[in-house]
């Protein structure tokens, strides 16, 4: 399966994933630009991707943790998701996202 | 100051400090109004304070609070607690009771002079609301910076300290660096690293603080002298 993931210099990659894995997991795994500093335990902000339009509505509704931390960012936009609580399956197989300038390393 | 011969960071992800709200300007008050902790309760007597948060730092400071605040004001994004269940039922009596204030929104911005806040203003599902306040609590967790080991001078990659994989060593001898917090050609950050980094470490260490001295390499299954230590002889 794939996804394609813009980072925040605005490059697109294009990246393999397994099935049932976390997109955080997947991206931190290709090595792009991305913090997770919590490890996908739901309890930072730092995995923080912008959903493509067409994506967003077919994503399964946030946890209110999810919520909570994403009201926390400076940089929250309407599509904004935690990367750690997206799966990847059929559905979500070419899905697009773009990590947010907080979800930086540095 | 201490004095050592030998200095281990083992600090892992790093030290942990408040999340800042998302509010513009903030920092003017904070440590004067804006506070991300408690270290003196006599600073909030008689004040106006808001709290922001749902879970147990906002609830018991909630609870710590009322009785010595003018008035006490609790916010959060939801009417659902990730609290201890009995200081969230003590609060919904003081809530009851009239003695604190309970406001489903979310903190937006602030309104002072100087480094004193006057104002904390909302947005709640009934439009913007401004709250006078003197004293504010922000408790919206912790996040993980490198923190003051990034300023010791030590030699850093990607915000983590470079060590040899011979003595997990820094670039300043004498002073060792080991599990999460440092990095090295190949580094991957798992528990067994941490130990397998440890043991290496300790070897040279001892060399370190007793130079010259022999160490004999021991195994807890045939040393006498480690069984009897560790109470298994």
């Amino acid at each position: 399966m794939k996804i394609h993931v813009t980072d925040q210099a605005g490059i697109e990659h294009e990246l393999e994933g397994l099935d049932g894995w976390r997109v955080m997991e997947i991206i931190r795994d290709w090595g792009l630009n991305i913090k997770a500093e919590c490890g996908g335990a739901c309890s930072c902000a730092t995995c923080h991707v912008y959903v493509d339009a067409a994506w967003f509505g077919r994503l399964p509704d946030p946890i209110d943790d999810e919520e909570d931390l994403l009201y926390s960012t400076l940089d929250k936009k309407p599509t904004s998701r935690l990367s750690c609580q997206i799966l990847l399956c059929d559905e979500l197989d070419g899905l697009k996202v773009s990590l947010a300038p907080s979800a930086g390393k540095s | 100051m201490f004095r050592t011969k030998v200095v281990l960071i083992a600090a892992g992800g790093g030290s942990f400090q408040a999340k800042r709200p998302p509010v513009d300007g903030i920092e003017a008050y904070e440590g004067k109004s804006v506070f991300y902790a408690v270290r003196k309760m006599e600073d909030f007597r008689d004040q106006d304070v808001v709290i922001v948060g749902g879970g147990d730092s906002a609830l018991d400071w909630t609870l710590n609070l009322q009785p010595i605040a003018r008035s006490l004001t609790l916010v959060h994004r939801r009417d659902a607690f990730k609290a201890a269940p009995a200081s969230v039922n003590r609060m919904k009596e003081l809530v009851m009771e009239g003695k604190i204030n309970f406001l489903l929104g979310q903190i937006a911005g602030l309104e002072g002079e100087g480094s004193q806040i006057s104002h904390v203003q909302l947005t709640t599902d009934a439009g913007p609301l401004s709250v006078p306040a003197t004293r504010l609590l922000p408790f919206f967790g912790l996040t993980m910076k490198l923190g003051p080991v990034g300023e010791w001078g030590l030699e850093l990659n990607d915000n983590l300290i470079s060590v040899d994989t011979e003595k997990f060593q820094t670039s300043v001898p004498g002073v060792f660096a080991i599990g999460d917090i440092n990095q090295y050609p190949g580094k991957l950050k798992l528990i067994l690293s941490g130990f397998h980094e440890a043991a290496l470490m300790a070897q040279a260490a001892k060399a370190v603080v007793s130079p010259g001295e022999r160490v004999v390499f021991q195994y807890t299954t045939s040393s006498t002298k480690l069984q009897k230590k560790l109470g298994v002889a």
